[in-house]
């Protein structure tokens, strides 16, 4: 696979994600007006944090006057999940330069992660030499998505847009990832240990109930494999 | 407060975690149960997603027939391990819930 097959193979991968990345975007936009983020700090916000739930929560604690120190500290309890990607892709890009390694962290998202892994960790080709290409295609294709929806929600102002269900694409195009994955009993197991535990957490504040609801499905998925041994 | 200042070290940390062991891979040890985790990683991070948007209906759990969304997943989890194909998924899960919200 070469690099622009990797990169439109990425780029592919996570345009259903978008459907339902892209009203997000636009409530995004306006809640940050609405807080009294001007238009273009609302705009730079998206390229400096990129990161759709800590930008929500940015944008209330902005608009409550939270204190500096409780509102970075939360946007981190927010985003901590993300050391989980970057634990699981660190191993792929380790013979990169510095500058792939920097893109790439800032491009890692839930979405850009979730539609990269299945080819990752599927085919060996495509882990060995161009792993960082479908990396970037999906990074990219989320990182303009997110600006392109910003955007109009920052022009459509105060106006909500209507409902119309879209969000649903995310976790269905997560099943759609998921499901073909548990092939063995251990990483079913990590599923309904995991899904068990962030139904449970999921009153926590800060996405705090999600980190740990995915340690626990690694516990219960690394724990079976360790017994099999 | 410079709400300026807020983003940058918001942005930093952020980036920050997401660095973090793409960073440090090749420069520390883990040990041997930490490689076992990783495997784990795409199926427990995206589940643990997942499984409150469907059962979870404005913060309490809901299993009848009213939860739209958890039937929908339900269809679409069907879907996905049947065919194993992401638009197929999605598309089954959109109708099935569709369907289920003009029953």
């Amino acid at each position: 696979m070469n690099r622009t097959q990797a990169f439109v193979l990425g780029l592919r991968s996570v345009m259903p994600l978008l459907l339902g990345v892209a009203p997000f975007g636009v409530i995004y936009g306006v809640v940050a007006l609405q807080s009294g983020i001007p238009p273009l700090a609302a705009m730079a916000m998206s390229s400096i944090v990129f990161a759709g739930s800590a930008q929500f929560l940015l944008a209330q604690l902005v608009g409550a006057g939270a204190p500096l120190l409780l509102t970075a500290g939360a946007v981190g309890l927010v985003n901590l999940r993300h050391a989980l990607y970057s634990a699981s892709v660190a191993p792929l890009l380790a013979h990169l330069p510095r500058c792939w390694k920097i893109l790439l962290a800032y491009l890692l998202t839930d979405e850009a992660y979730a539609a990269a892994i299945p080819h990752l960790l599927g085919r060996s080709d495509a882990r060995s030499s161009a792993a960082h290409w479908i990396l970037f295609g999906s990074g990219f294709g989320l990182w303009a998505g997110w600006q392109v929806s910003t955007l109009a929600g920052v022009l459509a102002g105060t106006q909500l847009p209507e409902n119309l269900g879209l969000d649903f694409a995310l976790p269905l195009t997560f099943i759609a990832i998921v499901v073909p994955m548990i092939e063995t009993r251990a990483l079913f197991a990590a599923a309904v240990a995991a899904g068990g535990v962030a139904v449970a957490l999921a009153a926590l504040p800060y996405k705090v109930g999600l980190f740990i609801a995915a340690l626990a499905g690694l516990a219960v998925g690394a724990g079976l494999t360790g017994r099999a041994k | 407060m410079n709400l300026w200042w807020l983003m940058l070290v918001c942005g930093a940390i952020t980036f920050a975690i997401r660095y973090s062991f793409i960073a440090a891979e090749g420069h520390y040890r883990p040990p041997t149960w930490f490689r076992l985790l990783l495997p784990f990683v795409p199926i427990a991070a995206l589940t643990a997603i997942v499984a409150p948007e469907l059962l979870l209906v404005r913060g309490e759990i809901v299993l009848g027939g009213g939860n739209h969304r958890l039937w929908a997943g339900l269809v679409a989890i069907l879907a996905a391990a049947l065919w194993r194909n992401t638009l197929l998924t999605i598309g089954c899960g959109f109708l099935a819930l569709f369907v289920l919200q003009r029953i």
